[in-house]
């Protein structure tokens, strides 16, 4: 896709590595829970501060009414004289309220407040003010204080202040408002961190996942996705890409040992065609020898087809392909109807062929596949169950087609009493091709049991080959199909 | 036993005109593109006495097969321009339903089930024998005869009586077992025809498979025991490298 040298891509791919990290999917997540987070943070710290504001005001108003109520009650008492007494002596106690006494014109009578703007005193209510205490010079209290105040009108002209200092309250407001800052600074360094952390480990093991498969698709298909045992996600996808690999490694192998074959087999009978031909064109004198060798020709041309059409049956049912019509069957009609049609020719070489198929046996599966399986065993112990160096008062031969069902498997057996194999050729046996030396003079692919396999294979089961003492048993079982499967 | 040798290389010389099948002159449609092959089929269908056309693509076998009044068409899976089954599909959405048989080279079970399914009436994988594709279009003409329907099929003086189930030779009664019946039903169904041994595993059988050895012959060794075994005139024939025919040899 890109044209750009491999240099210029080296060089922009470097460059591009911080852009990478940052379009990786964690690190977006981070971003979006580093948000989260941070609003978070303000609302809580903004709602505690709104809180306590309101809280430390209540305070205040209800301190000061509280003095107001208190002085009032003095006045009513013992007049002015005692009120200006009461507010001196408060007044001049440490961290005490602000106090301030004024006839009506405005001249200060007691009270330790000064400097207040003008037209507080004629207000009436609350107010916020700047102010200066009496005790401190004016030098010092540059900028002023601030106060929350309440001036009451007392009958006969007189007015009292009464307030607090509002220091307290806006000293606690900006600790919180730094409090906020410094932790929303903190979740973001300490989110971005993690977050980076997190999205480089992450996209290091992507990185590394991207390399393996890169290393792959140039052909090595024996490489495995790096597994870290962690268990995560990352973990999981790499073992089910691991084990996706090992099926297509199996597939190909088996697809190069299927073009092995068919080099090696196809280009047999290839070369006998070819060189019958040839020698027909050279030897031949009349026009029947032609015809001979014409037809010759179109034999060997036509167990050519069957090969080739048995080695893509097998390919077919090892791919898996034929999955998409399977069908619910009975096995026992497959071994009847199969044991019907090889009986005459069972017959006609003096081999009698049974069938046992009286219960139901419920596969799901090709039906034509499974047919084809049995009837390729069939057909293989029709073939080599005959033996030339049989004694003649041998029991007389028999040929067994059986389904029946065993635990939550069907099992579809070909049983013969002729000289079967021994046990160290089973296993060579299933491959494919091989003809065991005894039957290399019979006609035949040698793919028949090969076949039997990958149909076996395909419904999810097995072909194996034992001893039916005496005699070959060949045994194809499949997973069942019904409610039994289900524990399966 | 008896045995007709009309096998295409000898037809083709027209060597032996006693042993043709009863066979009706037909009018074929070949789609193939592959010129090669089209031009040996058109030959060859020649050769034994049919009218065959080719065409080369799919728009042109469609539009023939629209204009032209033909028996059979053979049309082949994978063409250039319109894919073999949309032609069929195509000429059944018109209502033409001229028998058509489909060669593919692909000749998988759920592939030929496509086939049929697309409106297909035969489905033959490549590579075929000439014999069996002559066999088989010779079947497929003669089904709009409309044999499928009588009760009663006869060959010379063989009956066989499909709702009862009974089967005579002249005077005498014969007893079948289920399959060899249905055989011998197919093969009268076709008489005159020559039935490949494919064609006896497909339709007596439902089998869409090669055995590996060769056991219909023993089928119809057997069967042919039953019905020829004792009469003058034999009626089932072996037609070499094609498959067999039941016919009446006295005409």
């Amino acid at each position: 896709m890109n044209q750009a040298s491999p240099v210029n891509e080296k060089a922009s791919r470097s460059f591009s590595a911080l852009g990478k990290l940052f379009r990786t999917t964690t690190f977006k997540l981070t971003l979006v829970y580093l948000t989260v987070f941070a609003l978070f943070a303000v609302a809580l710290l903004g709602y505690f501060a709104l809180n306590t504001r309101r809280l430390i005001t209540e305070q205040i108003t209800d301190t000061v009414n509280a003095e107001i109520t208190g002085l009032s009650e003095q006045y009513r008492l013992g007049g002015i004289r005692r009120l200006v007494l009461t507010v001196d002596a408060r007044a001049r106690r440490p961290g005490s309220s602000l106090y301030l006494v004024t006839t009506f014109n405005g001249d200060t009578l007691a009270g330790n407040v000064t400097a207040l703007p003008s037209g507080v005193l004629e207000s009436n209510g609350w107010i916020e003010t700047p102010y200066r205490r009496l005790d401190e010079t004016e030098a010092a209290t540059q900028p002023n204080h601030i106060a929350l105040v309440r001036v009451f009108q007392l009958p006969g002209g007189f007015r009292i202040l009464v307030g607090r200092d509002l220091e307290e309250r806006e000293r606690l407001y900006d600790i919180v408002l730094a409090a906020g800052r410094w932790s929303v600074a903190l979740v973001i360094v300490l989110g971005l961190g993690g977050g980076l952390f997190v999205t480089r480990r992450v996209l290091r093991r992507v990185d590394a996942m991207t390399e393996t498969s890169r290393s792959i698709m140039a052909g090595d298909l024996g490489e495995r996705l790096p597994v870290d045992g962690t268990g995560d996600e990352l973990d999981r996808l790499a073992e089910n890409l691991n084990i996706m690999l090992e099926r297509i490694e199996a597939l190909m192998h088996g697809l190069k040992e299927v073009s092995d074959n068919i080099a090696h087999d196809l280009k047999t009978p290839l070369t006998r065609l070819r060189n019958r031909t040839e020698e027909a064109l050279r030897t031949a004198k009349s026009e029947g020898e032609y015809r001979a060798a014409l037809e010759g020709t179109i034999e060997e041309s036509d167990g050519l087809i069957r090969t080739f059409n048995a080695l893509l049956m097998i390919a077919r049912a090892e791919s898996g392909q034929a999955r998409d019509d399977m069908v619910e069957f009975d096995a026992a009609d497959v071994a009847r109807d199969v044991g019907e049609l090889y009986e005459p020719l069972a017959d006609e070489k003096g081999i009698a062929l049974k069938v046992d198929a009286d219960v139901p046996a419920m596969l799901k599966g090709n039906r034509d596949l499974v047919s084809q399986a049995v009837a390729n065993l069939v057909d293989n112990a029709i073939k080599y169950c005959v033996s030339p160096d049989r004694s003649a008062d041998a029991p007389p031969l028999e040929i067994v087609v059986r389904a029946a069902n065993e635990g939550d498997r069907v099992l579809l057996t070909v049983a013969d009493n002729g000289p079967g194999i021994p046990e160290a050729d089973r296993a060579r046996a299933l491959e494919r091709f091989v003809r065991l030396e005894q039957s290399r003079s019979l006609p035949g692919s040698g793919l028949g049991l090969s076949l039997a396999a990958a149909v076996a294979r395909l419904h999810g089961g097995e072909l194996t080959l034992a001893d039916n003492a005496p005699g070959l048993k060949s045994v194809i079982a499949l997973p069942r199909a019904g409610p039994l499967q289900m524990a399966g | 036993m008896p045995s007709y040798d009309i096998s295409y290389t000898q037809r083709g010389l027209g060597r032996s005109a006693e042993a043709q099948p009863d066979r009706v002159t037909m009018r074929l449609l070949i789609i193939e593109d592959d010129r090669d092959a089209a031009d040996y089929l058109v030959k060859a269908f020649r050769e034994v006495g049919h009218v065959a056309d080719a065409a080369t693509d799919g728009e042109d076998g469609l539009a023939m097969a629209l204009d032209g009044e033909y028996d059979v068409l053979i049309v082949d899976r994978m063409l250039p321009k319109r894919d073999g089954l949309a032609v069929i599909g195509e000429l059944r959405k018109k209502r033409i339903e001229t028998p058509a048989l489909i060669l593919s080279a692909l000749g998988q079970v759920d592939d030929r089930v496509k086939g049929l399914r697309a409106g297909g009436d035969d489905y033959l994988p490549k590579p075929y024998s000439f014999s069996e594709l002559l066999a088989r279009v010779e079947v497929l003409s003669r089904r709009r005869g409309g044999r499928n329907e009588e009760t009663e099929l006869r060959v010379g003086d063989l009956h066989l009586d499909r709702l009862s189930h009974l089967v005579r030779r002249g005077e005498e009664e014969i007893t079948l077992q289920p399959r060899e019946f249905r055989l011998l039903e197919y093969l009268m169904k076709h008489a005159g025809q020559v039935v490949t041994r494919t064609m006896l595993l497909e339709n007596v059988w439902d089998y869409h498979f090669d055995p590996q050895t060769n056991v219909i012959d023993v089928h119809i060794s057997r069967l042919r025991s039953k019905i020829d075994k004792g009469f003058a005139q034999p009626l089932l024939h072996t037609v070499r490298g094609a498959g067999y025919m039941i016919r009446d040899g006295a005409r």
